[in-house]
């Protein structure tokens, strides 16, 4: 559903953010949604996403996962496979050229995987923007191949050493910054999260995900639609893009996947949906990891992009609706389909969309060979070698 | 009578301008928090800001992210918060404004938020977060209590905007003077006095200005134009190093001798 004219999705959504936001928030809430009724800048948008990012992604038969596991039939949405190695491109895109169309010429973004950040980076080199990326410290050690990534692309990387020195403290210490540059920069959030437009901008710019894999379903199976759809959720936004597709098809189960971290009930996750309660976080109210008191509480994943406390609010309004089904997937599950999908497809994943694998591995048994599950592989592994290297390493020296 | 108006009415009738100081309740921990909080209101402060501490300020620049941060450690909670303003209430009549993020309002329940901070003797209160287009959430608990919403103005907002963000305010109105987070900054802004009389175009409530206001100087200088100076990174770096009390008489000096 499309969120009402002040950015709320039933309960969830809005704009909860100091005065000093409210203009640029507006401003971009108008532009974009011209922008949204403009043929030439559609026209463009899906030009770059053609020759720029190499859409469309194909939607992958994995016969091998699909032996395997012995169940329903297995594809994979092959988002690893678009430049810059995610999904987080086709967004940046679209937000680079809103932020060109209202004449900004620099960018700023938050990253957590760095894959965000790289994503924001590349845009910028290709518009001819400057570039500023806020990413925690611990990220910027878990996920170093991609700080150099950034760097070499013109960016500025800041280090936020507040807080959990991951994606909460920055995008609070973006959020921040942008108050300060208000004038001249936009933030390019790359999440579905944060206030009003960006949950439902950030959506529709990834809506082609669900779109395409759609169409191909269609085309692949004479006419069908998939049994269920899984996407991995932390923010929210490739599941969000998928869904958003096939969120009218409602024999078409929809499964998002959180991560469970060491486990919901040692309160070492990053499963708002799953383990959170009410509240406002970034501009938005979804559902966040915090105390009683609603003092936010640090998540944990092995996934720094899925490492986050909040959700974004179209998910919170889709669990309270019942339209979508979240659940949770612990960082042990989501190495073993890492290496699952690594060996039996030679695809590295993301850990992010080896989530999604994982709890697709569950259901597959669940569903015969006469049903079939798309699961959204949201981007490529190549990051996070360093951070499954150790964990091999610490295991193998445990033992 | 509200006490922030009743406070506008007497630094009119008196010629004066006002002193608003803005401490973390807490920081560094609830004893000295309350000490440095009597220290303050005895040294000439007009009306108090009392942080609610929180996880996440994205309002705030560094020194009261890390007062927020100590005030969380040593155990701070709203419930304290609203224990602490009892306690100052029973010796002081200034005004007092609970300034904080709105998750930690909206968690608490805002109708019981509002009876508990009436009953304790808050007089209005500022949800840093919550802009004009989110107000009904608490609006209505605060107006049946009697507390003011203060409301933000910034150098972004437009003129029209002003207008309809002013319409229903109370109490005063909170002018964020730089476009940037709580903290130090070199100078104030030249164009205040212009930025000043647009606001007073479309308001008859009084206008604090605050962010970035450091020393005396800076005061004197903002309340030439304003009706009152805010105050806060720099009290708080100042209660910190144990001269909380200097700062507040040289700011009280320099306010009062700006308009004399």
């Amino acid at each position: 559903m499309d969120a009402n004219q002040s950015g709320h999705f039933g309960d969830f959504g809005g704009r909860y953010v100091a005065e000093t936001l409210m203009p640029v928030l507006t401003e971009i809430d108008k532009a974009y949604a011209e922008a949204s009724n403009d043929p030439a800048f559609q026209a463009e948008f899906a030009d770059l996403l053609e020759h720029y990012v190499g859409r469309p992604s194909p939607l992958y038969f994995a016969k091998r996962l699909t032996e395997a596991w012995g169940g329903a039939r297995i594809y994979l949405k092959r988002e690893d496979l678009n430049h810059t190695g995610a999904h987080k491109i086709n967004n940046t895109i679209g937000q680079a050229l809103l932020a060109r169309r209202m004449g900004r010429r620099k960018l700023m973004a938050e990253t957590g995987a760095g894959q965000h950040g790289v994503a924001t980076a590349t845009a910028a080199a290709l518009f001819g923007m400057e570039c500023k990326v806020y990413m925690g410290a611990e990220d910027i050690v878990r996920q170093a191949p991609n700080v150099r990534r950034m760097e070499l692309l013109g960016a500025q990387v800041h280090s936020v050493e507040s807080g959990t020195r991951t994606l909460k403290d920055a995008m609070s210490e973006a959020l921040r910054a942008w108050v300060a540059e208000v004038e001249d920069t936009f933030y390019v959030i790359g999440s579905a999260a944060g206030p009003h437009p960006y949950p439902t901008m950030v959506r529709d710019f990834q809506r082609m995900v669900g779109d395409e894999s759609r169409r191909q379903f269609l085309g692949i199976s004479g006419g069908r639609l998939p049994d269920v759809v899984l996407a991995c959720v932390g923010g929210g936004s490739n599941a969000a893009g998928m869904f958003a597709a096939f969120e009218q098809d409602t024999d078409v189960k929809l499964i998002g996947v959180e991560a469970a971290g060491y486990g919901i009930s040692t309160g070492k996750h990053a499963a708002s949906i799953a383990g959170g309660q009410i509240g406002i976080l970034h501009g938005s109210k979804s559902y966040v990891l915090q105390s009683e008191e609603g003092q936010i509480q640090n998540a944990h994943s092995v996934s720094a992009g899925l490492d986050y406390p909040g959700v974004g609010p179209e998910h919170a309004f889709w669990a309270q609706t019942g339209r979508v089904a979240y659940h949770a997937v612990t960082d042990e599950e989501a190495l073993e389909a890492f290496f699952t999908v690594t060996r039996l497809e030679g695809i590295i994943p993301a850990l992010e969309s080896a989530h999604a694998v994982a709890e697709a591995q569950k259901l597959a048994q669940e569903y015969g060979a006469d049903k079939s599950i798309v699961i959204n592989l949201s981007g490529r592994g190549d990051k996070d070698m360093e951070t499954v290297l150790r964990i091999m390493k610490e295991r193998h020296e445990s033992h | 009578m509200n006490r922030i108006d009743a406070k506008w009415k007497a630094l009119r009738e008196a010629g004066r301008k006002g002193f608003v100081a803005f401490l973390t309740a807490g920081d560094p921990d609830i004893k000295q928090s309350e000490a440095d909080i009597r220290l303050a209101l005895d040294n000439g402060v007009d009306i108090l800001e009392l942080g609610v501490p929180f996880s996440d300020p994205t309002a705030d620049g560094p020194v009261i992210q890390a007062a927020s941060l100590r005030a969380l450690e040593s155990g701070m909670n709203l419930e304290q918060v609203l224990d602490l303003v009892r306690r100052i209430r029973q010796d002081y009549d200034q005004p007092i404004v609970l300034f904080g993020y709105v998750n930690l309002f909206f968690r608490y329940g805002y109708e019981r938020l509002a009876r508990d901070a009436a009953a304790a003797g808050v007089d209005g209160i500022l949800v840093v977060d919550l802009p004009y287009e989110e107000r009904g959430e608490i609006a209505a608990a605060l107006a049946a209590h009697g507390l003011h919403r203060i409301a933000l103005a910034a150098p972004t907002t437009s003129k029209e905007r002003l207008g309809m963000i002013l319409s229903d305010a109370a109490g005063f109105v909170y002018y964020i003077m730089v476009t940037g987070v709580t903290g130090a900054r070199q100078s104030v802004r030249e164009d205040l006095q212009e930025r000043l009389a647009v606001l007073h175009a479309v308001t008859d409530l009084p206008i604090a200005v605050g962010f970035g206001v450091t020393n005396g100087e800076q005061a004197a200088a903002v309340a030439a134009s304003a009706d009152a100076v805010v105050v806060g990174s720099a009290l708080i770096t100042a209660a910190r190093a144990g001269r909380l009390g200097d700062l507040v008489q040289d700011i009280r000096g320099s306010i009062d001798r700006a308009v004399s």
